[in-house]
């Protein structure tokens, strides 16, 4: 009898290592499946851009013109349109993104924690393309109408920043393009940075008030060093978000291949290119510089997530050694 | 104990499956253009209706429809711009027209209304390079003299997706300048030297209506159903006309599609007292030799249906159907350029 329950021990004990093996194989086959499909992308990607990118070289990259009639392309214009409306739209964001996660966890009353915050969600929930026609029909006449004149008279005339504020108030353009972005992405950074705020165990928080610090220095000193990777993490999400947001910025930009020192003028975004141009591109120069502008697109992406990595890693290692 | 009762599961999969591939096997595929969209969907509406035949039409764009054809994945392609005999001839393609449209330049400027501005060709063509900044400008007081020209400055408007419009667009300011010709030129997509673009009929539209001294251009469905301010402009001939069904008709009927192998020809600045001059069709393509001779005919079963009761409804849609004589060689085009199709009924 002793016997037989040691077999049905065994029995059951190599039932379970079996399912072990294939739970943890299928979990390996899901993580590998991201891994290809990732190089797959950058594959096809590089191979669909390789015409481009041997015909024009290096530059492809320094160029500002978009000729599709005289097939001449160059990828500078839509470059820097995405990385300014990105970083006008995080300059925007961040602050009042800070500010939306810090009043929730810290200062809110109870009953208006609940409203605020399902609105944010529920802004994150709305589809890019409802925010474009708003941007066109809604924002773009009020800034036309209210803001760039003012901008114009006041901003315009000054020396060095004066530059970026000049130019007809033609209502779309880079500055809308960016203020759109920025309502965008201020719903996930301040979701990610209220829930990383309430990660804080109340006990850091409040040895820091019974020292006798002030709500600032309690954020400042004790909130923000202990979430640091987590709004990183956030501010990254909204910055990738804001680099491959297409429909919303193809409506409201202007949708032009020239850089205009002006950020009121008319520019363009890789993403928005890409959309405007793709479904009548013909030719096989104009197809492939495209996907040249694409993987340029993936390029940055990459390049922007690694760089915070790498910033969270440094940060880490110099809060290690300054313990 | 089971609701469903299994056999009777089976079943009824096995007549959903039967009918989906009956259903693949009469459905006219094609891919292309967006322009005709609208006027290819209703039409395939009522002919399903009578016949039982439906039409998967993907309207994912004139470079799309012609790499789709030319892939074999699609019975016929559309496009906004017809393919130069040349190319035709390579890919073993044929083409034909099967609608007309029209393209209309708006404006918005203080007390004009709609037909009171008139412009020309090379007058557009140097709004839209820079050079007429200001409405008041001499060369446009020269048009309209009689119109009280305010000294706004001329915002002009383009269209930022690649579409059938802008090529039409281009191709008639190309055609009435040189210069627009020479640093611009005509294409589906351009590279605009000055202006803001906007997304679509839509965009271009609200754009123009929302900038004070704004000039754009946009489909004649599009500048009619919105009341939008049209210009009126200055034909070959010499006419200044409003853009309407009997003037895009007139430049259909003027143009002289007899001599032009593959039906290769752009409708604008077509001769004609009454021709509008941005008028375009937009085009069919199919295969020579198609590679399933039974597909082939029952798409060309369609456009035949279509040339005889879609003219109706596509005005009703602001199209304009092609003149009699064009449908009338464009059958003898079937004929002797299709192989191995049977004879079309006779009508």
């Amino acid at each position: 009898m002793n016997s037989a329950v040691i077999e049905a021990d065994s029995r059951h004990a190599a039932g379970q290592r079996l399912r072990e093996s294939i739970f943890r194989g299928a979990t390996l086959v899901a993580a590998l499946l991201v891994l290809t499909l990732l190089g797959g992308v950058a594959l096809s990607l590089l191979k669909g851009a390789w015409p481009a990118f041997s015909h024009f070289k290096l530059q492809f990259l320094t160029r500002e013109i978009w000729n599709p009639v005289t097939d001449q392309y160059g990828a500078l214009a839509a470059v820097y349109g995405t990385l300014v409306t990105s970083l006008i739209a995080m300059l925007i964001a961040i602050p009042i993104s800070f500010g939306i996660a810090i009043f929730l966890t810290e200062l809110a009353p109870p009953w208006l924690k609940r409203p605020v915050g399902v609105a944010i969600e529920l802004l994150a929930a709305v589809p890019s393309i409802i925010f474009g026609i708003w941007g066109l029909f809604v924002l773009a006449p009020m800034l036309q109408r209210h803001v760039q004149p003012w901008l114009i008279d006041v901003l315009g005339p000054l020396p060095l920043i004066g530059k970026l504020f000049q130019g007809p108030p033609f209502g779309i353009g880079v500055l809308t393009a960016s203020v759109v972005l920025a309502i965008m992405v201020l719903p996930f950074i301040s979701a990610v940075m209220r829930d990383v705020f309430e990660t804080v165990p109340d006990v850091l928080k409040e040895s820091g008030y019974g020292l006798g610090a002030t709500t600032w220095e309690v954020i400042w000193k004790v909130v923000l060093p202990y979430t640091r990777s987590g709004v990183v993490g956030g501010i990254m999400l909204g910055l990738g978000r804001a680099l491959g947001e297409t429909m919303a910025v193809t409506f409201v930009i202007g949708n032009a291949h020239r850089i205009s020192p002006s950020l009121l003028g008319p520019g363009t975004t890789i993403s928005a290119s890409i959309a405007n141009e793709f479904t009548e591109a013909v030719g096989d120069l104009y197809t492939s510089s495209l996907i040249g502008l694409g993987a340029l697109l993936f390029l940055i992406t990459f390049t922007v997530i690694a760089a915070a990595r790498l910033l969270l890693l440094r940060l880490d290692r110099r809060a290690l050694s300054s313990v | 104990m089971s609701l469903v009762n299994p056999k009777r599961l089976l079943a009824l999969l096995a007549t959903v499956s039967v009918a989906a591939s009956a259903q693949a096997a009469t459905d006219i595929s094609g891919a292309g253009a967006t322009f005709p969209y609208p006027v290819y969907s209703k039409w395939a509406d009522a002919y399903k209706k009578q016949t039982g035949v439906g039409l998967n039409y993907q309207s994912i764009g004139s470079g799309g429809g012609i790499k789709q054809i030319k892939a074999k994945t699609v019975t016929f392609g559309a496009s906004d711009k017809p393919l130069e005999p040349a190319e035709l001839k390579a890919a073993g393609l044929v083409q034909f027209p099967m609608i007309i449209g029209g393209v209309v330049p708006v404006t918005n400027v203080k007390g004009i209304k709609a037909g009171q501005l008139t412009l020309d060709g090379a007058t557009v063509a140097s709004i839209y390079l820079g050079e007429i900044t200001e409405w008041n400008d001499a060369r446009i007081k020269k048009l309209n003299p009689s119109a009280a020209l305010p000294a706004t400055a001329i915002a002009p408007v383009y269209r930022s997706d690649g579409s059938g419009t802008n090529f039409l667009f281009t191709d008639y300011l190309s055609k009435s300048s040189p210069k627009f010709k020479q640093s611009i030129g005509a294409n589906a997509s351009v590279q605009w030297p000055v202006g803001i673009g906007a997304k679509g009929n839509e965009g271009v539209a609200n754009m123009t209506t929302q900038t004070d001294g704004a000039i754009g251009y946009v489909e004649y469905a599009y500048a009619k159903q919105n009341n939008m301010a049209f210009a009126k402009l200055i034909n070959r001939g010499g006419k200044a006309v409003a853009p309407s069904a009997e003037t895009f008709q007139a430049a259909a009927a003027n143009a002289d599609w007899a001599h032009s192998p593959g039906y290769y020809l752009i409708l604008t600045d077509q001769p004609g007292a009454a021709s509008w001059p941005i008028t375009g069709a937009s085009f069919i393509l199919l295969y020579g030799t198609p590679p399933n001779p039974g597909d082939t005919a029952a798409a060309l079963k369609f456009f035949d249906w279509a040339f005889r009761n879609g003219g109706q409804m596509a005005s009703e849609l602001d199209y304009v159907p092609l003149p009699e004589s064009l449908i009338k060689q464009i059958r003898a085009t079937w004929k002797s350029d299709i192989k191995g199709i049977p004879a079309m009924a006779a009508n």
